[in-house]
């Protein structure tokens, strides 16, 4: 009975991490970007700079009316947003946040593998929205992710597989409890091409040519309404704090720090998975949107090779140390 | 994979939780898989793909091969479906039903699949006809265990196809460039 209880209250602090922690995100971003092009944004709801904005722009959704376009795939299209977002609940559950078997949700043995399978399933609710709604932009939108995912899986599963051989192991509490300051210099190519074909894969700008707003009205979500809709931007935002703290656990040492080595190191993760949080809003603010074939070209002919390069670089040094 | 044959034979008569659960699994695998043949709508037969395929990796979890179950969703749900859907939205693949969805091959790879499924199940009823996976112990099919057996085992296979599949990734390459140089105008954006 006991096994059953803990396992029921992990799933249930997942859980609320995963409802709580994207909404803070997108608060973070609201802020942050209105802060970075001087303007003020929503200032009144809930009185101190706006808080309650969020809040209300999610009752706002609740009370909008659920629309099916009339020439769509009904059962698709309403499964579509489910399919985008339950991956990262998944995925959240194998992220270790601090040392030992408390600060997890389940151990998994091949950690990496997991995580990054679950996080390509994710990419299938955008595909299904853009096919399902039978509309010209929506299906020009699937048929953008399905190829920005194509490109870009290979080098985050690269840069991953780096990771992986200088720990020796696939799983994720395993590489950080094998995790060494130096490690930073050494995988910090593999780092930079994980983040950014995460940040590519989550389409995110400058990577968000699959929902242009000025090309194609919003990508595969041009035709959602109502409570579908925020589903998807929800699955946005959590999948901002997916990826930043996978790269936290992966490349910057997740709950190793100078100092607070003992029952603090969660407060490290969460501290680099914060900074990365913002890092992701930044770029938005400060990068222009990239053309599809730059996008394309990016992925093949610089990711690719640096993430081979890292791997190469990371068998000669592994090699050298035994 | 070698499955250390437990002391005592469990019986078929009295299943385990795990075994109904395989079982089931397995079940609703074959009905999507059927589904998947069977219907007229091209999206939906991809869709129903990815149920089957993400029903095989809970088998493959079931086994407790894990990290086989992970690679299995990586792999198929997560690029190979992808990649037909990629291919079936550029074929503007309409909602609703395609009048020509069927083939008139349809027996003939009845036969072959009927013909296939009987090998493979052999094969494998043949092989494991006695063994039981011993749930006690460490993980059988743990990265760890997979790993050492590929790459102590059966290195040559496991090279072998790797030449295979750069020789079609070659062949691919070569289809697709005859294109651009020849007097068709295909837009390939891959």
């Amino acid at each position: 009975m006991n096994d059953v209880l803990d396992v029921a209250l992990r799933l249930l602090i997942v859980f609320a991490v995963f409802m709580l922690v994207p909404l803070v995100v997108g608060q973070a971003e609201h802020k942050v970007m209105a802060h970075m092009q001087g303007r003020l944004g929503p200032m009144y709801a809930g009185g101190f700079h706006g808080w309650a904005q969020l809040a209300a722009d999610g009752v706002k959704f609740v009370q909008k009316e659920d629309i099916v376009p009339a020439q769509a795939d009904r059962r698709v299209f309403q499964l579509a947003p489910a399919v985008a977002l339950l991956p990262y609940l998944l995925v959240l559950v194998a992220i270790p946040i601090g040392p030992g078997e408390g600060a997890v949700g389940q151990v998994v043995d091949a950690g990496i593998f997991f995580v990054l399978a679950v996080m390509g399933v994710g990419v299938l609710g955008s595909l299904m929205a853009g096919w399902a709604s039978a509309n010209k932009f929506s299906l020009l939108g699937g048929l953008r992710t399905a190829a920005q995912l194509l490109a870009y899986e290979l080098p985050m599963l690269l840069a991953a597989a780096s990771v992986a051989m200088a720990a020796g192991t696939v799983s994720l509490p395993g590489i950080l409890n094998a995790f060494e300051w130096w490690w930073l210099p050494w995988q910090i190519v593999g780092a930079l091409v994980f983040f950014v074909a995460g940040l590519a894969e989550l389409q995110r700008p400058p990577f968000d040519m699959p929902v242009a707003d000025s090309e194609i009205i919003f990508g595969a979500y041009t035709e959602y309404t109502g409570l579908r809709f925020a589903l998807f931007l929800l699955a946005e935002y959590a999948g901002i704090v997916v990826l930043c703290g996978l790269t936290t656990v992966l490349f910057l040492g997740g709950w190793h720090g100078p100092l607070g080595a003992d029952g603090l190191g969660w407060v490290w993760t969460l501290l680099k998975t914060a900074v990365l949080a913002f890092v992701v809003i930044w770029l938005r603010v400060s990068y222009p949107r990239l053309r599809e074939d730059q996008l394309q070209k990016l992925a093949w002919t610089v990711l690719i090779p640096l993430a081979l390069a890292q791997i190469a670089l990371t068998g000669i040094v592994k090699v050298a140390i035994n | 994979m070698t499955l250390a044959a437990a002391a005592a034979h469990p019986g078929f008569l009295s299943p385990t939780g795990v075994e109904i659960a395989f079982l089931l699994v397995g079940l609703a695998t074959f009905g999507a898989a059927v589904i998947t043949v069977t219907t007229k709508q091209l999206v939906h037969a991809a869709l129903w793909l990815v149920v089957a395929l993400g029903g095989i990796a809970v088998e493959y979890l079931l086994l407790t091969a894990e990290f086989i179950a992970w690679v299995q969703v990586l792999i198929y749900v997560g690029s190979v479906v992808v990649l037909l859907l990629f291919g079936l939205m550029l074929t503007k693949a309409p909602i609703g039903r395609s009048p020509d969805a069927d083939s008139g091959n349809r027996w003939v790879a009845a036969a072959v699949a009927v013909t296939a499924a009987t090998a493979l199940v052999w094969v494998v009823v043949d092989a494991f006809r006695t063994t039981w996976i011993d749930l006690e112990g460490p993980a059988q099919g743990s990265t760890d265990a997979t790993g050492e057996f590929l790459f102590r085992h059966w290195v040559l296979p496991f090279e072998a196809l790797s030449v295979l599949l750069l020789a079609a990734l070659i062949g691919a390459i070569v289809l697709s460039r005859k294109d651009r140089a020849g007097t068709s105008h295909r837009e390939d954006k891959r």
